[in-house]
């Protein structure tokens, strides 16, 4: 029974760091952007808050360093798509293969650093709850934060008047653009917020989860977190949901070795990516739900006057 | 595409192609004839017009230098020739060299450079060392944990699974749960050996304990060695060992309040608390032997080294302070006994963990036995993954 | 004020400049990142650019690497002209080899010949049958291919160690992961001895023939990019959007699968877990500097490969970090995409005018024919 407390925690853990990119790809894609470059934003990221770590001992410094150098490359990806109306789906690829090159060859002096010591984290009697308490309230405070702002995020969209501009430049930026909004401006917000998530996630991944810096540590979850907005038919609650999901998918894997399951442990590697298709499979089947939920500029480059 | 965008596509990529060969062809002057004086290599020793001409030797790693673990316990030995012969070698390495067919063009390239020794830390260059030795008789290979010779190749390995039965010894006085955890790499008979060897060391001071497996499917992988770690202190371990080559395993232990030991190199610092020992490869003895007998005439291939405790090459260090007296003392036994030959930690009784006997009594397992180990002990949990299939 | 304005019809003069300029910004930026590193940089560019091309070895080098790249690209050309994005080239390449290894592993030393043949064919089916996959679940239940693909580039992944590390592991090989190595049957016949380059060398450049004449001088090539260029003319037109979606999936599929073959029966003779070289990811990157254009390709894998090779030079050179290779690679498909602006805009001075409708970027914008994106 205590391993599956623990087996829980793991997953809130890793959930989180998808959770967080997810969320901010979905800001973009509410405004009908595509970032195809989630995996480089959260490795430079990543290695941004390393070395702000390193060099400082602070942890706030950190998370700032990465959602900085993220919201930095996004806002170069913004201003590429959005004013120079380059391709969204080329862009993006070159901002991920880009931002693995850039860290992997920035990084080289950090493979061998530490961070010092990290603190353990527990709320004050609910996480001495028996089984509960390791499994939910022994987290870093980020896990926390990241479920209120899911539920901050679904009030914004949602019952803001900001978020609706937001989503009305998703579904039609002509309408938005002739009602006098500035198009451009609100996408590039929205890209630069999301590409600001994504190095909360990249930081968080680092600072938290695995506290050391290699070439390529992010291993493709900047493209699981892509796969979630989709997945999660752009709904910030279902991100997070999905976004666990996928966690316990990862962390399941190592959890059933250990039990000797017999199953050859490259299908258990396989189960996440498998899951993805499978659920994109269902989900984007029936054509109508899609068209209600995905916003409908989706991809689709902006030309005002047009 | 029309003609005319045809011509001028041709037209402009032709200029273009002669400009910048021009361009570069100018600081051709700096690139000498064919066989090329040593350039700024960053290893290199200053050439200052030597005596004798220096031996050129190059390492060819599978990871970056900074790896805390594999390759970087490769470039200290680099290191210690370069100490030991000072400006009678020159040395070089090119890292994060993958074991595919990228290897052979980075050995022929060593070899075009002028070396004349050349070692090969990963078994995945294997084939490319072959070839690259056949079509290169005047130059040595080295081949690490390989095993295909010839006159002018050979192999050399560690026995890694003398650290690993160490660790096993402190690991079996400090457990409190009598669970032990291991995360695995890749599921070769060495990593399969060290995780026998581990169980085999604990089992000599404390005969309850039980170790649980879990594989990473790769040598270097951070984050998915966290969640390994994570899994098996879930499932009980209070004490892991890991085959992989980074300290995430370790700081894991550290975050969790458990113990752990450093592999490939010293991890002290990278957790604390939570290190009991560090299980230590030194290439250094080697390759000065080595690039010794190169030096000399004296190299001869066709051969395969495996090193230990005895030639100080493998190590426990750093030990923690709070590891009790009498186990310290059982390590320095075992580590005399390593060395003077009186001690061997494969030799049977030995029964695999389904119950079969797999070494008789007081039969002492031959290095062909340890190559092939494809079983666990018992006390090992599971099976391994891929073999067992006599 | 820096303003863009639309130019009235694409610029002839940028649409091949621009690939140029971006590489000579790449360069630039390179240059200044040696100086920034204390190397030479005149040197450092004589590794990149002189030294992959400076002896018939190295020219072969140089064609033993571009081939899988340019393979691979030219299928993505096709996807990519008909506005499908196959991201996942890297897994239907690992399956290619997968399959083709297969075929290797039945020959005995008395096989004959055309077992070569015969494992091309495999791998290349084997690139489309994964392909497929991407495609009947785009075509069936409107799936993004983008992440399909992508996806299964790591399924494949695992299938493949599953098979090095399981079934289809070498008996002899001291329960290493990897296969028996090829018999000598199996090897792709090399154009010429002492080089490794093979003849898959020739299937590429057939290739490029073959995609020039199809693109350009077909009416089947023009059904396919009408279709990623303007679907609602393609609709009225009677052109079947839906077996443009499969004819660009199956092609570029067998094409990366057949590149995946020609790896794995010429350099590697077995198969390994280090199969996946990254090249369906750096042939995205090919196809886009050259323009999607059959010959453009050909010259931008070369680049490519110079990338690559002269990455590895550099680190016995001059002691420069493997990943530059990537962040070279990197920043010249980044700055090709910004130079491309100038192909549909001009750079002006001054206030803004009342703007005239943009002109059809080059390549088709995504999103038109979209049902998931």
């Amino acid at each position: 029974m205590e391993s599956y407390a623990l087996l829980l925690a793991a997953t809130l853990n890793a959930g989180t760091v998808l959770a967080l990119a997810a969320l901010g790809l979905l800001i973009n894609e509410k405004a009908g952007i595509v970032n195809l470059g989630a995996e480089g934003m959260m490795l430079c990221a990543a290695l941004a808050s390393f070395v702000a770590v390193v060099h400082s001992g602070s942890d706030v410094l950190g998370f700032l360093a990465g959602v900085g150098a993220a919201a930095l490359l996004a806002a170069i990806f913004g201003v590429l798509v959005i004013w120079m109306n380059t391709n969204q789906y080329a862009t993006g690829l070159a901002l991920s293969l880009f931002g693995a090159g850039f860290s992997a060859f920035a990084g080289i002096g950090y493979v061998q650093e530490k961070l010092p010591e990290r603190p353990h984290f527990a709320i004050p009697v609910l996480g001495d709850i028996p089984l509960l308490g390791p499994a939910l309230f022994r987290q870093h405070p980020m896990v926390y934060l990241a479920i209120g702002f899911v539920i901050w995020l679904i009030w914004f969209l949602y019952r803001s008047r900001a978020g609706l501009v937001l989503r009305s430049v998703g579904e039609s930026p002509e309408s938005a653009h002739a009602l006098g909004y500035h198009v451009r401006f609100i996408r590039l917000a929205a890209v630069v917020a999301g590409g600001a998530l994504c190095g909360l996630a990249g930081a968080y991944l680092i600072l938290v989860y695995t506290p050391l810096w290699v070439e390529g540590m992010v291993a493709g979850r900047g493209w699981i977190a892509l796969a979630l907005t989709t997945f999660a038919t752009w709904r910030p609650a279902r991100v997070l949901l999905g976004a666990y999901l996928f966690g316990g998918v990862t962390m399941l894997q190592f959890h059933l070795q250990g039990a000797g399951v017999d199953v050859a442990t490259q299908f258990l590697t396989m189960l996440p990516y498998l899951a993805t298709i499978v659920v994109l499979a269902l989900i984007s089947r029936n054509p109508t739900w899609i068209r209600v939920n995905m916003p409908a500029s989706l991809g689709k480059p902006f030309h005002p006057g047009s | 595409m029309t003609d005319l965008k045809k011509r001028s596509l041709l037209q402009v990529a032709a200029l273009s192609a002669i400009a910048a060969t021009a361009l570069v062809a100018c600081g051709k002057k700096e690139e000498p004839a064919p066989a090329p004086a040593p350039t700024a290599a960053p290893a290199a020793a200053p050439a200052e017009a030597p005596k004798a001409e220096p031996l050129k030797v190059a390492f060819a790693y599978i990871g970056p230098v900074g790896d805390g673990g594999w390759t970087f316990a490769h470039d200290n030995g680099r290191k210690a020739v370069e100490k030991e012969f000072g400006d009678k070698v020159v040395t070089s390495f090119v890292e994060n060299v993958p074991e595919s067919a990228d290897a052979e063009r980075v050995l022929r390239d060593m070899v075009g450079q002028g070396n004349k020794l050349v070692f090969g830390t990963t078994f995945g260059y294997m084939e490319s060392m072959v070839k690259v030795a056949g079509d290169h008789k005047d130059v040595k290979f080295e081949h690490a944990t390989g095993y295909k010779t010839a006159d002018n190749l050979r192999t050399y390995d560690s026995r890694t699974y003398e650290g690993a039965y160490m660790a096993g010894v402190i690991a079996g006085a400090m457990t409190k749960t009598n669970t032990l955890g291991v995360v695995g790499s890749v599921p070769i008979p060495e990593v399969v050996r060290n995780i026998n060897s581990f169980t085999l060391g604990a089992q000599s001071v404390n005969p309850k304990i039980k170790t649980k497996v879990v594989w990473v499917g790769k040598w270097f992988d951070p984050p998915n060695e966290t969640a390994a770690a994570t899994s098996l202190i879930n499932g009980g371990a209070d004490v892991l060992m890991q085959n992989t080559d980074s300290s995430a395993v370790l700081q894991t232990a550290e975050k969790m309040g458990k113990r752990a030991f450093g592999w490939d190199s010293d991890m002290t610092n990278y957790g604390p608390k939570a290190h009991l020992g560090s299980a230590v490869i030194n290439w250094g003895p080697y390759y000065i032997k080595a690039v010794g007998d190169a030096l000399e005439g004296k190299w001869t291939g066709n051969m395969q080294s495996w090193w230990g405790v005895k030639e100080g090459a493998i190590d426990m260090v750093s030990i923690a302070a709070d590891v009790p007296e009498e186990t310290k003392k059982k390590i320095d036994e075992v580590k005399a006994g390593l060395k003077d030959g009186s001690f061997v930690i494969w030799k049977g009784p030995i029964k695999d963990n389904a119950g079969k006997e797999v070494l008789a009594k007081d039969a002492v397992a031959d290095d062909k036995f340890l190559g092939g180990i494809n079983f666990y002990v018992q006390g090992v949990e599971g099976k391994v993954p891929g073999g067992e299939k006599k | 004020m820096l303003r863009l304005e639309p130019r009235p019809e694409p610029s002839r003069v940028w649409s091949l400049g621009s690939p140029l300029l971006a590489l000579l910004l790449t360069v630039v930026i390179g240059v200044l990142l040696f100086a920034a590193l204390g190397k030479d940089p005149v040197r450092g560019l004589q590794v990149f650019f002189w030294e992959p091309i400076k002896s018939g070895y190295a020219l072969g080098e140089l064609t033993v690497k571009a081939t899988p790249l340019l393979l691979i690209a030219l299928g993505l050309a096709v996807c990519f002209r008909s506005n499908v994005w196959n991201i996942g080239a890297e897994g239907q390449y690992i399956i290619g080899a997968i399959v083709a290894g297969g075929v290797a592993l039945l020959a005995d030393k008395d096989t004959s010949r055309w077992i070569v043949l015969a494992l091309l064919l495999a791998g290349t089916v084997g690139g489309m049958a994964w392909a497929s996959v991407t495609a009947l679940l785009r075509d069936r239940f409107n799936a993004n291919e983008i992440l399909v693909s992508l996806m299964l580039v790591y399924v494949a992944e695992q299938l493949l160690f599953y098979l090095v590390f399981g079934p289809w592991k070498d008996p002899g090989g001291y329960n290493f992961p990897q296969t028996r190595t090829f018999e000598a049957v199996t090897q792709v016949p090399r154009l010429m001895t002492g080089s490794r380059v093979s003849i898959g060398v020739l299937v590429a450049l057939a290739g490029v023939a073959a995609l020039w004449v199809f693109l350009f001088r077909t009416r089947a090539g023009f059904a396919q990019q009408v279709g990623g260029l303007a679907p609602a003319a393609a609709r009225y037109a009677g052109f079947s959007s839906r077996k443009a979606l499969w004819l660009a999936l199956l092609v570029s599929g067998g094409t990366a699968g057949l590149a995946g073959a020609l790896e794995v029966a010429g350099p590697l003779g077995q198969l390994t877990p280090h199969v996946p070289a990254g090249y369906g990811f750096a042939a995205i990157i090919v196809a886009f500097v050259g323009r999607l254009h059959p010959v453009g390709m050909v010259f931008s894998a070369i680049l490519m490969s110079m990338f690559y090779i002269g990455g590895e030079l550099a680190q016995s050179r001059l002691g420069l970090p493997k990943s530059l290779t990537g962040v070279f690679q990197g920043l010249l498909l980044f700055t090709l995409l910004a130079c491309d602006t100038l192909i549909a805009y001009r750079v002006r001075f001054g206030r803004s005018r009342p703007a005239s409708p943009a002109p059809a970027s080059v390549m088709p914008a995504p999103g038109d024919t979209k049902g998931a994106a």
